[in-house]
């Protein structure tokens, strides 16, 4: 990995929150806050953290899909189109929606809730190829679309039942299939294997390894179980209250922590042959309405000093790659 | 051996389709365990395996096609409700359908109260409230008046165990009490549950898709698949060096947090569930890596090998 990898979608200085107006008073739930990251070709990243950590609203912002009561407060996202840059935040409804499924995807949690359950799977493929392309080439896609099955390992019958005919990992699978049917570029996963069984996720998370092999493009996944990342990931963003805290290499993270959020979340995982006590990462999240202030861990952190109740602490570079952003690690430094 | 709860033969059909096309599903065949005091025993499998439908029976919510449930040596039944006032209590999956939401939490604790006698004066009954909550590491002060939203997931799921406590429970009957808890804040639920058993005695079931939970909290496991158990002993036997093709591939298939031990094989996923429930012989068969043809036509007998009972021709042979 010593070539310079390309970068394929940038943050700068990203802030989405949600602005709530309750019967006068408003209310600002800062779901992104200043959110810095750099995404390359050809990688799995994972995001992890608690549920409200801002996980899924980073995503959403990613996808540039961004709709009341979501704004996009300050910041840039881009994306690298062909050779150059797009800021995809001045783009126009029409101009997005075309990247949708053909640049980027999208594949969603509950797999239930997505496939239209009056429609058989035929007519879904056939609805989504209209949408996206024109003419004649319908029909070479739609056999693009049974190859496709046929090489994921879907059996053959799947275009001519409805959808709660499938199991619900046979549905998660068919909903992965669509989303990287137009070969895209980026495809982000917002918690795709966490409702399904054991044996099914380990299936589900092949088949996304395959595809992006298969595709080299790059995936961005979600999920609090940091044993999925640790078996899929390339590279690991550690969320905490609208912030990415850590990043790093995959096995730097399990190998290194750094953060001490970091520590606890991999430390709370039990392991086979090892009885020793665990505990949970200590309190509960803050709320995104109502952040502590200075660092937003500081009221969970057993190491907290006085710095980190006033100001919240820049990222250090700890070696190559692997970012922290912590007054215990250094005072940090933009770059 | 003393028994506080057992399962005998409990045996559960459901049927599905019309007159014409009926077919009948065995959610639960024959299922044998049992429960000493003090005791963390698992049931652990997958969705559609039996366990839910298990504890169903076992609470008596559902009622058994076939088969005894023996507490304390004394059989249950489901009019009677002898089950209930001797100290058995539930813990369900989602804290937030636990509870109402238009409901303080602390109602629920003094309806529970006043059911079972438990506190002649209020200043008793915030009393006993207050030292069961100081068990999951609550005060009555800072959940009194308190609606379900305002708490999280994990605290609301403590609360539920908080709530179990009250009437001196012997049997905890835990369906899934940290599936829908953040991986972080399990250990909180996980480690109150070794609390209760050393400290109070208190046995629990714990059903359970999480095998690494399982293994670090309970004594011993039984491993189902479509509706058998297929390998039940202590947890060191059983998940350190699983025997049935089944549990070794569920228990392969939990990700570890570890990024030097990613999988490298490739795994077949069951292409109809209805199937294997309908299947012949072992319901494992078309999946297992190990399948004999005796497998296809005949149900294997439990064997018992070093203690551990294993429902497999691969072993019965021996």
């Amino acid at each position: 990995m010593t070539e310079k990898k390309q970068t394929i979608l940038r943050t700068e200085q990203l802030q989405a929150f949600y602005i709530l107006d309750m019967h006068g008073t408003q209310k600002v739930v800062k779901a992104v806050n200043n959110v810095e990251m750099r995404i390359y070709e050809n990688e799995i990243y994972g995001i992890a953290g608690e549920s409200g950590c801002g996980k899924t609203t980073l995503l959403k912002a990613l996808f540039n899909d961004i709709v009341p009561p979501l704004r996009l407060v300050g910041g840039k996202i881009y994306y690298r189109i062909g050779s150059e840059e797009v800021d995809v935040t001045m783009m126009s409804p029409e101009e997005k929606r075309r990247l949708r499924m053909e640049y980027i995807s999208y594949i969603p949690q509950g797999s239930m809730s997505v496939l239209n359950p009056v429609l058989k799977l035929r007519e879904t493929y056939e609805d989504f190829i209209g949408s996206h392309v024109s003419g004649q080439s319908r029909e070479e896609i739609f056999k693009l679309a049974h190859k496709q099955i046929l090489a994921l390992g879907l059996p053959k019958h799947i275009l001519d039942v409805y959808p709660h005919q499938l199991s619900g990992g046979m549905r998660q699978r068919v909903t992965i299939a669509l989303a990287s049917l137009m070969q895209p570029r980026i495809m982000i996963g917002d918690e795709p294997t966490t409702a399904l069984d054991v044996v099914v996720q380990r299936g589900v998370i092949q088949m996304l390894k395959n595809i992006q092999k298969n595709l080299q493009n790059t995936i961005i996944l979600v999920t609090h179980d940091m044993g999925v990342h640790a078996n899929i990931a390339d590279r690991i963003g550690i969320m905490y209250a609208g912030k990415i805290v850590e990043e790093a290499p995959t096995e730097q993270i399990f190998n290194q922590p750094q953060h001490p959020y970091t520590r606890f979340l991999i430390d709370s995982l039990p392991k086979f042959g090892d009885k020793n006590v665990r505990s949970s990462v200590p309190g509960s999240p803050p709320s995104l309405a109502e952040l502590p202030s200075g660092c937003p861990f500081h009221p969970r952190c057993p190491h907290v000093q006085e710095i980190c109740t006033q100001q919240m602490p820049d990222f250090s570079q700890m070696g190559e790659n692997h970012k922290v952003a912590c007054w215990l690690v250094g005072e940090g430094s933009h770059g | 051996m003393d028994k506080l709860l057992e399962v005998n033969e409990l045996t559960k059909q459901y049927s599905q389709g019309n007159v014409l096309a009926r077919i009948v599903i065995t959610a639960a065949d024959h299922v044998s365990f049992y429960i000493k005091p003090a005791e963390i025993f698992t049931l652990a499998g997958e969705s559609g395996c039996g366990k839910t439908t298990t504890a169903k029976i076992v609470l008596g919510f559902e009622e058994a096609s076939s088969g005894t449930i023996l507490h304390n040596g004394k059989p249950q039944t489901r009019k009677e409700k002898v089950w209930i006032t001797e100290g058995v209590q539930a813990i369900f999956q989602d804290p937030f359908s636990t509870f109402n939401p238009l409901r303080t939490v602390d109602s629920y604790f003094f309806e529970t109260v006043q059911n079972f006698r438990l506190a002649k004066t209020k200043q008793e009954a915030i009393a006993l409230i207050d030292q069961k909550l100081h068990l999951v590491g609550l005060t009555y002060q800072e959940f009194v008046g308190k609606y379900p939203n305002e708490f999280s997931g994990g605290q609301l799921q403590r609360i539920s165990i908080a709530r179990a406590l009250v009437t001196d429970p012997k049997l905890i009957i835990a369906d899934e009490p940290v599936s829908m808890v953040d991986a972080s804040l399990r250990m909180s639920i996980v480690n109150l549950f070794k609390k209760l058993r050393d400290e109070l005695g208190v046995s629990i079931l714990y059903i359970t898709h999480d095998l690494a939970t399982a293994y670090y909290v309970s004594d011993r496991i039984a491993i189902m698949f479509r509706g058998n158990i297929v390998e039940m002993g202590t947890v060191e036997q059983v998940l350190m060096n699983p025997r049935h093709p089944y549990s070794r591939l569920l228990r392969d298939s939990i990700p570890q947090a570890d990024p030097s031990l990613r999988w490298s094989d490739t795994v077949t996923l069951a292409e109809l569930e209805q199937e294997e429930y309908l299947r012949k012989g072992c319901r494992f068969a078309g999946r297992c890596p190990l399948v004999m043809d005796i497998c296809k036509d005949v149900v294997p007998a439990d064997t018992y090998v070093d203690d551990v009972l294993v429902k497999c021709h691969k072993y019965s042979n021996q």
